[in-house]
Protein backbone atom coordinates (compact mmCIF):
# COMPACT_ATOMS: atom_id res chain seq x y z
CA UNK A 1 0.00 0.00 0.00
CA UNK A 2 2.90 2.40 0.04
CA UNK A 3 3.59 2.24 -3.36
CA UNK A 4 -0.05 3.52 -3.98
CA UNK A 5 -0.11 6.64 -1.03
CA UNK A 6 3.75 6.99 -2.69
CA UNK A 7 1.54 7.93 -6.22
CA UNK A 8 -1.00 9.17 -4.35
CA UNK A 9 1.30 12.19 -3.11
CA UNK A 10 3.29 12.33 -5.60
CA UNK A 11 0.09 13.04 -7.96
CA UNK A 12 -0.81 15.79 -5.76
CA UNK A 13 2.38 17.50 -5.98
CA UNK A 14 2.03 17.69 -9.59
CA UNK A 15 -1.65 18.94 -9.99
CA UNK A 16 -0.26 22.14 -8.21
CA UNK A 17 2.89 22.37 -10.27
CA UNK A 18 -0.26 22.74 -13.26
CA UNK A 19 2.34 23.46 -16.03
CA UNK A 20 1.22 24.65 -19.38
CA UNK A 21 1.34 21.57 -21.17
CA UNK A 22 -1.01 20.27 -18.49
CA UNK A 23 -3.15 23.07 -18.46
CA UNK A 24 -3.57 22.95 -22.71
CA UNK A 25 -4.77 19.18 -22.19
CA UNK A 26 -7.34 19.94 -19.85
CA UNK A 27 -8.36 22.69 -21.89
CA UNK A 28 -8.71 20.59 -25.13
CA UNK A 29 -10.73 17.90 -23.27
CA UNK A 30 -13.12 20.78 -21.98
CA UNK A 31 -13.27 22.60 -25.62
CA UNK A 32 -14.30 18.84 -27.69
CA UNK A 33 -16.46 18.18 -24.97
CA UNK A 34 -18.22 20.97 -25.03
CA UNK A 35 -18.51 21.90 -28.17
CA UNK A 36 -20.12 18.64 -28.77
CA UNK A 37 -22.19 18.50 -25.74
CA UNK A 38 -23.58 22.18 -26.86
CA UNK A 39 -24.11 20.56 -30.56
CA UNK A 40 -25.72 17.38 -29.41
CA UNK A 41 -27.80 19.41 -27.35
CA UNK A 42 -28.85 21.77 -30.43
CA UNK A 43 -29.94 18.47 -31.99
CA UNK A 44 -31.18 16.25 -29.50
CA UNK A 45 -33.34 18.67 -27.58
CA UNK A 46 -35.65 19.69 -30.42
CA UNK A 47 -35.69 15.81 -31.67
CA UNK A 48 -36.82 14.67 -27.96
CA UNK A 49 -39.37 17.28 -27.57
CA UNK A 50 -40.68 16.80 -31.04
CA UNK A 51 -41.05 13.23 -30.27
CA UNK A 52 -42.66 13.28 -27.07
CA UNK A 53 -45.30 15.82 -28.25
CA UNK A 54 -46.10 14.59 -31.85
CA UNK A 55 -47.35 11.26 -32.10
CA UNK A 56 -45.53 9.75 -35.54
CA UNK A 57 -45.49 6.34 -37.78
CA UNK A 58 -42.31 4.30 -36.37
CA UNK A 59 -42.36 6.42 -32.67
CA UNK A 60 -41.83 3.41 -30.28
CA UNK A 61 -39.16 2.09 -33.03
CA UNK A 62 -37.30 5.65 -32.94
CA UNK A 63 -37.29 5.28 -29.06
CA UNK A 64 -36.40 1.88 -29.01
CA UNK A 65 -33.14 2.28 -31.44
CA UNK A 66 -31.83 5.67 -29.51
CA UNK A 67 -32.27 3.79 -26.21
CA UNK A 68 -30.12 1.05 -27.10
CA UNK A 69 -27.65 3.73 -29.07
CA UNK A 70 -26.78 4.83 -25.47
CA UNK A 71 -24.57 1.62 -25.06
CA UNK A 72 -22.56 2.23 -28.85
CA UNK A 73 -18.98 0.98 -28.03
CA UNK A 74 -16.95 3.98 -28.70
CA UNK A 75 -14.18 2.23 -30.24
CA UNK A 76 -16.50 0.75 -32.93
CA UNK A 77 -17.45 4.64 -33.28
CA UNK A 78 -14.07 5.42 -33.56
CA UNK A 79 -13.10 2.83 -36.26
CA UNK A 80 -15.95 3.57 -38.38
CA UNK A 81 -15.13 7.36 -38.24
CA UNK A 82 -11.66 6.22 -39.09
CA UNK A 83 -12.85 4.12 -42.33
CA UNK A 84 -15.33 7.13 -43.56
CA UNK A 85 -12.74 9.94 -42.51
CA UNK A 86 -9.12 8.40 -43.62
CA UNK A 87 -7.84 9.81 -46.86
CA UNK A 88 -8.77 7.16 -48.70
CA UNK A 89 -12.15 6.83 -47.49
CA UNK A 90 -15.72 8.23 -48.58
CA UNK A 91 -15.45 11.26 -46.39
CA UNK A 92 -11.74 11.49 -46.82
CA UNK A 93 -11.48 15.18 -48.73
CA UNK A 94 -12.72 17.22 -45.44
CA UNK A 95 -9.26 15.93 -44.28
CA UNK A 96 -10.77 16.32 -40.60
CA UNK A 97 -8.69 13.02 -39.45
CA UNK A 98 -6.28 13.38 -36.85
CA UNK A 99 -8.24 16.87 -35.69
CA UNK A 100 -10.03 18.23 -32.91
CA UNK A 101 -13.06 18.09 -35.58
CA UNK A 102 -13.58 14.97 -35.68
CA UNK A 103 -13.44 14.02 -31.91
CA UNK A 104 -16.10 16.42 -31.33
CA UNK A 105 -18.01 14.70 -34.33
CA UNK A 106 -17.00 11.15 -32.70
CA UNK A 107 -18.34 12.48 -29.04
CA UNK A 108 -21.26 14.25 -30.51
CA UNK A 109 -22.25 10.42 -32.06
CA UNK A 110 -21.52 8.70 -28.79
CA UNK A 111 -23.96 11.68 -26.04
CA UNK A 112 -26.89 12.45 -28.72
CA UNK A 113 -28.69 9.15 -28.15
CA UNK A 114 -28.07 9.84 -24.07
CA UNK A 115 -29.51 13.26 -24.73
CA UNK A 116 -32.73 12.33 -26.74
CA UNK A 117 -33.25 9.43 -24.74
CA UNK A 118 -32.97 10.85 -21.25
CA UNK A 119 -34.62 14.46 -22.11
CA UNK A 120 -37.73 12.22 -23.98
CA UNK A 121 -38.53 11.00 -20.69
CA UNK A 122 -38.79 13.75 -19.10
CA UNK A 123 -40.55 15.83 -21.59
CA UNK A 124 -43.03 12.89 -22.18
CA UNK A 125 -44.12 13.30 -18.87
CA UNK A 126 -44.32 16.88 -18.37
CA UNK A 127 -46.37 17.08 -22.07
CA UNK A 128 -48.50 14.20 -20.23
CA UNK A 129 -49.22 16.57 -17.95
CA UNK A 130 -49.67 19.79 -20.21
CA UNK A 131 -51.24 18.17 -22.76
CA UNK A 132 -55.03 18.82 -22.01
CA UNK A 133 -54.42 22.74 -20.52
CA UNK A 134 -52.09 23.35 -24.05
CA UNK A 135 -55.01 21.72 -26.42
CA UNK A 136 -58.11 23.50 -24.56
CA UNK A 137 -55.57 27.09 -25.26
CA UNK A 138 -55.43 26.06 -28.95
CA UNK A 139 -51.30 26.34 -28.60
CA UNK A 140 -49.59 25.73 -31.64
CA UNK A 141 -47.17 22.94 -32.29
CA UNK A 142 -44.52 24.93 -31.97
CA UNK A 143 -45.25 26.94 -29.09
CA UNK A 144 -45.79 23.44 -27.17
CA UNK A 145 -42.85 21.96 -27.99
CA UNK A 146 -40.65 25.39 -26.57
CA UNK A 147 -43.31 26.06 -23.93
CA UNK A 148 -42.31 21.86 -22.62
CA UNK A 149 -38.60 22.48 -23.24
CA UNK A 150 -38.69 26.07 -20.94
CA UNK A 151 -40.84 24.18 -18.52
CA UNK A 152 -38.52 21.11 -18.16
CA UNK A 153 -35.08 23.70 -17.85
CA UNK A 154 -33.79 22.46 -15.11
CA UNK A 155 -34.56 19.00 -14.76
CA UNK A 156 -32.81 18.46 -18.20
CA UNK A 157 -29.58 19.73 -16.72
CA UNK A 158 -29.59 16.42 -15.62
CA UNK A 159 -29.45 15.26 -19.06
CA UNK A 160 -26.55 17.63 -20.10
CA UNK A 161 -24.73 15.84 -17.17
CA UNK A 162 -24.89 12.90 -18.15
CA UNK A 163 -24.00 13.59 -21.99
CA UNK A 164 -20.98 15.68 -20.73
CA UNK A 165 -19.89 12.75 -18.21
CA UNK A 166 -19.93 10.37 -21.51
CA UNK A 167 -18.08 12.79 -23.50
CA UNK A 168 -15.54 13.81 -20.52
CA UNK A 169 -14.80 10.31 -19.65
CA UNK A 170 -14.44 8.81 -23.59
CA UNK A 171 -11.19 7.29 -24.43
CA UNK A 172 -11.51 4.44 -27.05
CA UNK A 173 -13.37 6.58 -29.78
CA UNK A 174 -10.90 9.80 -29.73
CA UNK A 175 -7.54 7.64 -29.39
CA UNK A 176 -8.19 6.64 -33.25
CA UNK A 177 -9.53 9.61 -34.92
CA UNK A 178 -7.98 12.16 -33.38
CA UNK A 179 -4.35 10.20 -33.41
CA UNK A 180 -3.57 11.33 -29.42
CA UNK A 181 -1.08 13.89 -31.19
CA UNK A 182 0.72 15.78 -28.62
CA UNK A 183 -0.28 20.30 -28.43
CA UNK A 184 -3.16 18.83 -31.00
CA UNK A 185 -5.45 16.11 -29.86
CA UNK A 186 -4.50 14.68 -26.66
CA UNK A 187 -7.21 15.17 -24.29
CA UNK A 188 -6.83 14.16 -20.29
CA UNK A 189 -8.48 10.39 -20.84
CA UNK A 190 -5.82 9.88 -23.98
CA UNK A 191 -2.86 11.14 -21.63
CA UNK A 192 -4.07 9.06 -19.02
CA UNK A 193 -4.24 6.24 -21.27
CA UNK A 194 -0.75 6.75 -22.62
CA UNK A 195 1.22 7.69 -19.57
CA UNK A 196 -0.26 4.55 -17.79
CA UNK A 197 0.96 2.88 -20.68
CA UNK A 198 4.35 4.29 -20.45
CA UNK A 199 4.44 3.55 -16.35
CA UNK A 200 4.17 6.66 -14.96
CA UNK A 201 1.30 6.09 -13.03
CA UNK A 202 2.32 9.94 -11.07
CA UNK A 203 1.10 11.59 -13.88
CA UNK A 204 -1.60 9.50 -14.56
CA UNK A 205 -3.17 9.61 -11.45
CA UNK A 206 -2.83 13.46 -11.51
CA UNK A 207 -4.48 13.64 -14.64
CA UNK A 208 -7.40 11.88 -13.19
CA UNK A 209 -7.82 13.29 -10.37
CA UNK A 210 -8.10 16.32 -11.89
CA UNK A 211 -10.85 14.41 -14.34
CA UNK A 212 -12.82 14.03 -11.23
CA UNK A 213 -12.79 17.40 -9.49
CA UNK A 214 -13.30 18.81 -12.92
CA UNK A 215 -16.55 16.60 -12.80
CA UNK A 216 -17.51 17.41 -9.58
CA UNK A 217 -17.29 21.03 -9.91
CA UNK A 218 -19.83 20.78 -12.89
CA UNK A 219 -22.06 18.81 -10.92
CA UNK A 220 -21.59 21.34 -7.92
CA UNK A 221 -22.89 23.99 -10.20
CA UNK A 222 -25.46 22.34 -11.68
CA UNK A 223 -26.99 21.14 -7.83
CA UNK A 224 -26.73 24.43 -6.86
CA UNK A 225 -28.58 26.30 -9.93
CA UNK A 226 -31.13 23.02 -9.51
CA UNK A 227 -31.54 23.66 -5.90
CA UNK A 228 -32.10 27.76 -5.96
CA UNK A 229 -34.55 27.23 -9.15
CA UNK A 230 -36.70 24.93 -7.62
CA UNK A 231 -39.48 26.94 -6.91
CA UNK A 232 -39.27 28.08 -10.36
CA UNK A 233 -39.89 25.32 -12.75
CA UNK A 234 -41.62 22.21 -12.87
CA UNK A 235 -39.78 19.26 -10.84
CA UNK B 1 -26.69 36.12 -40.69
CA UNK B 2 -26.92 34.12 -37.85
CA UNK B 3 -25.83 30.90 -39.60
CA UNK B 4 -22.76 32.47 -41.33
CA UNK B 5 -21.53 33.84 -37.79
CA UNK B 6 -22.36 30.26 -36.24
CA UNK B 7 -19.63 28.52 -39.33
CA UNK B 8 -17.53 31.07 -38.52
CA UNK B 9 -17.74 30.75 -34.72
CA UNK B 10 -17.11 26.87 -35.40
CA UNK B 11 -14.64 27.68 -38.00
CA UNK B 12 -12.64 29.81 -36.06
CA UNK B 13 -13.31 26.86 -33.10
CA UNK B 14 -11.25 24.27 -35.10
CA UNK B 15 -9.03 25.91 -36.87
CA UNK B 16 -6.14 25.17 -34.14
CA UNK B 17 -3.35 25.68 -36.43
CA UNK B 18 -3.54 26.91 -40.13
CA UNK B 19 0.26 26.10 -40.28
CA UNK B 20 1.60 23.60 -42.24
CA UNK B 21 2.83 20.04 -41.17
CA UNK B 22 3.26 16.52 -41.99
CA UNK B 23 1.63 13.84 -40.69
CA UNK B 24 3.63 10.77 -39.44
CA UNK B 25 2.30 7.42 -38.74
CA UNK B 26 5.25 6.72 -36.18
CA UNK B 27 6.16 3.45 -34.25
CA UNK B 28 5.05 4.17 -30.34
CA UNK B 29 8.57 3.31 -29.34
CA UNK B 30 10.16 6.76 -30.59
CA UNK B 31 7.34 8.97 -29.56
CA UNK B 32 7.08 7.54 -25.76
CA UNK B 33 10.93 8.05 -25.56
CA UNK B 34 10.28 12.18 -25.97
CA UNK B 35 12.22 12.01 -28.79
CA UNK B 36 10.07 14.22 -31.37
CA UNK B 37 9.14 16.98 -28.87
CA UNK B 38 13.23 17.46 -28.48
CA UNK B 39 13.49 17.46 -32.26
CA UNK B 40 10.08 18.96 -33.16
CA UNK B 41 11.59 22.76 -31.48
CA UNK B 42 15.28 22.21 -32.99
CA UNK B 43 13.34 21.52 -36.46
CA UNK B 44 11.23 25.05 -35.99
CA UNK B 45 14.37 26.39 -36.20
CA UNK B 46 14.82 24.94 -39.68
CA UNK B 47 11.62 25.13 -41.40
CA UNK B 48 7.97 26.05 -40.39
CA UNK B 49 6.44 22.88 -40.82
CA UNK B 50 5.40 21.28 -37.75
CA UNK B 51 5.50 17.30 -36.72
CA UNK B 52 2.11 15.69 -36.38
CA UNK B 53 2.84 12.45 -34.69
CA UNK B 54 0.53 9.47 -34.83
CA UNK B 55 1.90 7.08 -32.80
CA UNK B 56 0.70 3.39 -33.21
CA UNK B 57 2.58 -0.44 -33.62
CA UNK B 58 4.11 -0.77 -36.33
CA UNK B 59 1.98 -2.91 -38.42
CA UNK B 60 -1.45 -0.02 -37.89
CA UNK B 61 1.16 2.75 -38.83
CA UNK B 62 1.54 0.90 -41.99
CA UNK B 63 -1.86 0.20 -43.09
CA UNK B 64 -2.83 3.83 -41.80
CA UNK B 65 0.36 5.22 -44.35
CA UNK B 66 -1.15 2.82 -47.16
CA UNK B 67 -4.65 4.33 -46.51
CA UNK B 68 -2.36 7.82 -46.86
CA UNK B 69 -3.71 8.78 -43.55
CA UNK B 70 0.32 9.71 -43.25
CA UNK B 71 3.00 11.83 -45.29
CA UNK B 72 5.74 9.91 -43.62
CA UNK B 73 6.17 6.41 -42.07
CA UNK B 74 8.49 5.69 -39.65
CA UNK B 75 8.87 2.54 -38.36
CA UNK B 76 11.01 -0.51 -36.95
CA UNK B 77 10.06 -3.45 -39.20
CA UNK B 78 12.84 -3.90 -42.32
CA UNK B 79 10.32 -7.05 -44.41
CA UNK B 80 7.30 -5.31 -43.99
CA UNK B 81 8.97 -1.55 -44.59
CA UNK B 82 10.79 -3.12 -47.83
CA UNK B 83 7.26 -4.65 -49.05
CA UNK B 84 5.87 -1.42 -48.25
CA UNK B 85 8.03 0.41 -50.74
CA UNK B 86 8.09 -2.67 -53.26
CA UNK B 87 4.24 -2.44 -53.68
CA UNK B 88 4.14 1.15 -54.36
CA UNK B 89 3.17 2.70 -51.30
CA UNK B 90 5.97 4.74 -50.18
CA UNK B 91 8.81 6.45 -52.75
CA UNK B 92 11.81 4.70 -50.45
CA UNK B 93 13.51 3.73 -47.23
CA UNK B 94 15.67 5.07 -45.26
CA UNK B 95 17.30 3.94 -42.46
CA UNK B 96 17.68 6.81 -39.48
CA UNK B 97 18.84 5.43 -36.28
CA UNK B 98 19.31 2.12 -34.39
CA UNK B 99 19.21 0.23 -31.48
CA UNK B 100 18.79 -2.58 -30.00
CA UNK B 101 16.13 -4.68 -28.82
CA UNK B 102 16.70 -6.55 -25.12
CA UNK B 103 14.82 -9.56 -23.57
CA UNK B 104 13.45 -8.15 -20.12
CA UNK B 105 12.89 -10.19 -16.60
CA UNK B 106 12.89 -10.59 -13.14
CA UNK B 107 15.55 -9.53 -11.39
CA UNK B 108 16.48 -13.10 -9.84
CA UNK B 109 16.03 -14.47 -13.03
CA UNK B 110 13.81 -17.29 -12.64
CA UNK B 111 13.84 -19.32 -15.37
CA UNK B 112 18.05 -19.59 -15.07
CA UNK B 113 19.25 -18.24 -18.08
CA UNK B 114 22.34 -16.56 -17.05
CA UNK B 115 23.68 -15.97 -20.78
CA UNK B 116 23.70 -12.38 -20.58
CA UNK B 117 24.13 -12.48 -24.57
CA UNK B 118 22.52 -15.12 -26.26
CA UNK B 119 19.00 -14.36 -26.97
CA UNK B 120 18.51 -17.65 -29.30
CA UNK B 121 19.39 -20.26 -25.67
CA UNK B 122 17.41 -17.36 -23.46
CA UNK B 123 14.31 -18.16 -25.60
CA UNK B 124 14.56 -22.09 -25.19
CA UNK B 125 15.34 -21.60 -21.77
CA UNK B 126 12.16 -20.09 -21.59
CA UNK B 127 10.01 -22.27 -23.46
CA UNK B 128 11.89 -25.67 -21.67
CA UNK B 129 10.74 -23.51 -18.10
CA UNK B 130 7.75 -22.96 -19.21
CA UNK B 131 8.49 -19.85 -17.14
CA UNK B 132 5.65 -16.57 -18.22
CA UNK B 133 6.01 -14.59 -20.94
CA UNK B 134 4.52 -11.81 -22.30
CA UNK B 135 4.28 -11.26 -26.11
CA UNK B 136 3.21 -7.68 -27.55
CA UNK B 137 0.43 -9.75 -30.06
CA UNK B 138 -0.02 -7.00 -31.79
CA UNK B 139 1.53 -6.94 -34.81
CA UNK B 140 3.98 -3.97 -34.06
CA UNK B 141 7.44 -4.23 -35.24
CA UNK B 142 8.50 -5.93 -31.53
CA UNK B 143 5.86 -8.51 -32.17
CA UNK B 144 7.06 -9.72 -35.22
CA UNK B 145 10.60 -9.37 -34.28
CA UNK B 146 10.27 -11.93 -31.42
CA UNK B 147 8.51 -14.01 -33.55
CA UNK B 148 10.90 -14.10 -35.87
CA UNK B 149 13.64 -15.10 -33.18
CA UNK B 150 10.78 -18.09 -32.17
CA UNK B 151 10.89 -19.04 -35.90
CA UNK B 152 14.31 -18.90 -35.88
CA UNK B 153 14.87 -21.36 -32.81
CA UNK B 154 12.27 -23.66 -34.21
CA UNK B 155 9.84 -23.19 -31.53
CA UNK B 156 6.17 -23.37 -32.85
CA UNK B 157 3.95 -21.52 -29.76
CA UNK B 158 0.29 -22.80 -29.83
CA UNK B 159 -0.90 -19.86 -28.12
CA UNK B 160 -4.20 -21.78 -27.27
CA UNK B 161 -2.30 -24.20 -25.00
CA UNK B 162 0.52 -22.35 -23.41
CA UNK B 163 -0.58 -21.50 -20.28
CA UNK B 164 2.65 -19.53 -19.70
CA UNK B 165 2.66 -17.40 -23.02
CA UNK B 166 0.67 -14.52 -22.76
CA UNK B 167 -0.47 -12.03 -25.17
CA UNK B 168 -1.11 -8.74 -24.23
CA UNK B 169 -2.49 -7.35 -27.67
CA UNK B 170 -1.35 -4.17 -26.51
CA UNK B 171 1.89 -1.25 -26.94
CA UNK B 172 4.85 -1.77 -25.34
CA UNK B 173 4.40 -0.02 -22.18
CA UNK B 174 1.51 -1.43 -21.50
CA UNK B 175 2.93 -4.58 -21.84
CA UNK B 176 5.83 -4.02 -19.94
CA UNK B 177 3.21 -3.33 -17.06
CA UNK B 178 1.52 -6.55 -17.70
CA UNK B 179 5.41 -8.40 -17.28
CA UNK B 180 6.29 -6.12 -14.28
CA UNK B 181 3.05 -7.48 -12.62
CA UNK B 182 3.06 -11.03 -13.57
CA UNK B 183 6.58 -11.53 -13.22
CA UNK B 184 7.27 -12.54 -16.84
CA UNK B 185 10.17 -12.39 -18.89
CA UNK B 186 9.36 -10.13 -22.44
CA UNK B 187 11.33 -8.86 -25.56
CA UNK B 188 10.99 -4.82 -25.54
CA UNK B 189 13.20 -2.20 -27.46
CA UNK B 190 15.74 -0.22 -25.31
CA UNK B 191 14.30 2.98 -25.33
CA UNK B 192 10.39 2.55 -24.37
CA UNK B 193 12.31 0.42 -21.53
CA UNK B 194 14.89 2.84 -20.98
CA UNK B 195 11.85 5.49 -20.66
CA UNK B 196 9.55 3.24 -18.96
CA UNK B 197 8.93 4.51 -15.33
CA UNK B 198 7.30 1.61 -13.24
CA UNK B 199 10.26 -0.68 -13.71
CA UNK B 200 10.13 -2.53 -10.22
CA UNK B 201 11.96 -5.54 -10.07
CA UNK B 202 12.60 -5.86 -13.16
CA UNK B 203 16.00 -5.73 -15.39
CA UNK B 204 17.33 -6.51 -18.74
CA UNK B 205 18.03 -10.30 -18.65
CA UNK B 206 19.59 -10.23 -22.54
CA UNK B 207 21.59 -7.66 -24.24
CA UNK B 208 24.07 -6.81 -26.79
CA UNK B 209 23.48 -9.46 -29.26
CA UNK B 210 23.71 -8.79 -32.96
CA UNK B 211 20.57 -10.85 -33.37
CA UNK B 212 18.63 -8.11 -31.61
CA UNK B 213 19.61 -4.90 -33.75
CA UNK B 214 16.65 -2.87 -33.86
CA UNK B 215 16.65 -0.29 -37.11
CA UNK B 216 14.23 2.38 -37.75
CA UNK B 217 13.45 3.11 -41.30
CA UNK B 218 11.71 6.29 -42.64
CA UNK B 219 9.82 5.91 -45.58
CA UNK B 220 7.96 9.00 -47.86
CA UNK B 221 4.49 8.55 -49.01
CA UNK B 222 4.25 7.74 -53.07
CA UNK B 223 2.14 10.62 -54.24
CA UNK B 224 1.42 8.12 -57.44
CA UNK B 225 -0.67 6.42 -54.67
CA UNK B 226 -1.50 9.23 -52.00
CA UNK B 227 -1.98 12.35 -54.49
CA UNK B 228 -2.58 14.83 -51.65
CA UNK B 229 0.70 13.61 -49.73
CA UNK B 230 3.05 16.78 -49.44
CA UNK B 231 6.34 14.65 -50.31
CA UNK B 232 8.14 18.05 -50.62
CA UNK B 233 7.98 19.02 -47.20
CA UNK B 234 8.28 14.73 -46.10
CA UNK B 235 11.66 14.59 -47.71
CA UNK B 236 12.47 17.74 -46.49
CA UNK B 237 12.48 16.50 -43.07
CA UNK B 238 14.23 12.90 -44.54
CA UNK B 239 17.33 15.67 -45.18
CA UNK B 240 17.52 17.54 -42.17
CA UNK B 241 17.41 14.06 -40.33
CA UNK B 242 20.34 12.62 -42.33
CA UNK B 243 22.31 15.91 -42.21
CA UNK B 244 25.01 16.44 -40.18
CA UNK B 245 22.74 18.45 -37.46
CA UNK B 246 20.10 15.52 -37.57
CA UNK B 247 23.20 13.13 -36.75
CA UNK B 248 24.42 14.85 -34.14
CA UNK B 249 20.77 15.65 -32.76
CA UNK B 250 19.98 11.67 -32.53
CA UNK B 251 23.44 10.86 -30.91
CA UNK B 252 22.93 13.72 -28.18
CA UNK B 253 19.13 12.44 -27.33
CA UNK B 254 19.34 11.35 -23.63
CA UNK B 255 16.65 9.50 -21.92
CA UNK B 256 17.31 9.49 -18.19
CA UNK B 257 21.08 10.34 -18.81
CA UNK B 258 21.48 7.52 -22.12
CA UNK B 259 21.49 7.14 -25.29
CA UNK B 260 18.85 5.71 -26.90
CA UNK B 261 19.05 6.27 -30.68
CA UNK B 262 22.13 5.90 -32.81
CA UNK B 263 22.54 7.63 -36.35
CA UNK B 264 22.57 5.10 -39.06
CA UNK B 265 25.15 5.36 -41.45
CA UNK B 266 24.06 6.56 -44.94
CA UNK B 267 22.39 3.02 -46.53
CA UNK B 268 19.04 2.83 -48.42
Amino acid sequence: MSDFSEILTNSIRLIFSFNTELSDIVFLSLKVSLSALLISCLIGLPIAAYSSVKAFFGKKFFILLVNSLMGLPPVFVGLVLYIVFSKSGPLGFFEILYTPTVMVLAQIILILPIIISISFETLESIYFEYEEMLKSLRVNFRDSILIILWDARYCLLTTVLAGLGRAMSEVGAIIIVGGNIAYYTRVMTTTIALETSKGNLELALALGTILILISISLNFIVFMVKHFTKNLSYD
Amino acid sequence: MKKIIFLKFCFFFFSLTAQEFITIQSTTSIRDSGFYNYIQDKYQEESSTKLKVVAVGTGQAIENAKKCDADLLFVHHEPSEIKFVKNGYGLYRNVIMHNDFILVGPKNDPAGIKIKKNIKEALKIIYNSKHSFVSRGDKSGTHLKEQELWALVGIKIERKKSDWYFESGSGMGSSLNLAVNIGAYILSDRSTWISFGNKKNHTIIVENEPLLVNNYGIIPINPKNCPTTKSLEAEKFIYWLKSKEGKSLINNFRVNGQQVFFSSQDVN
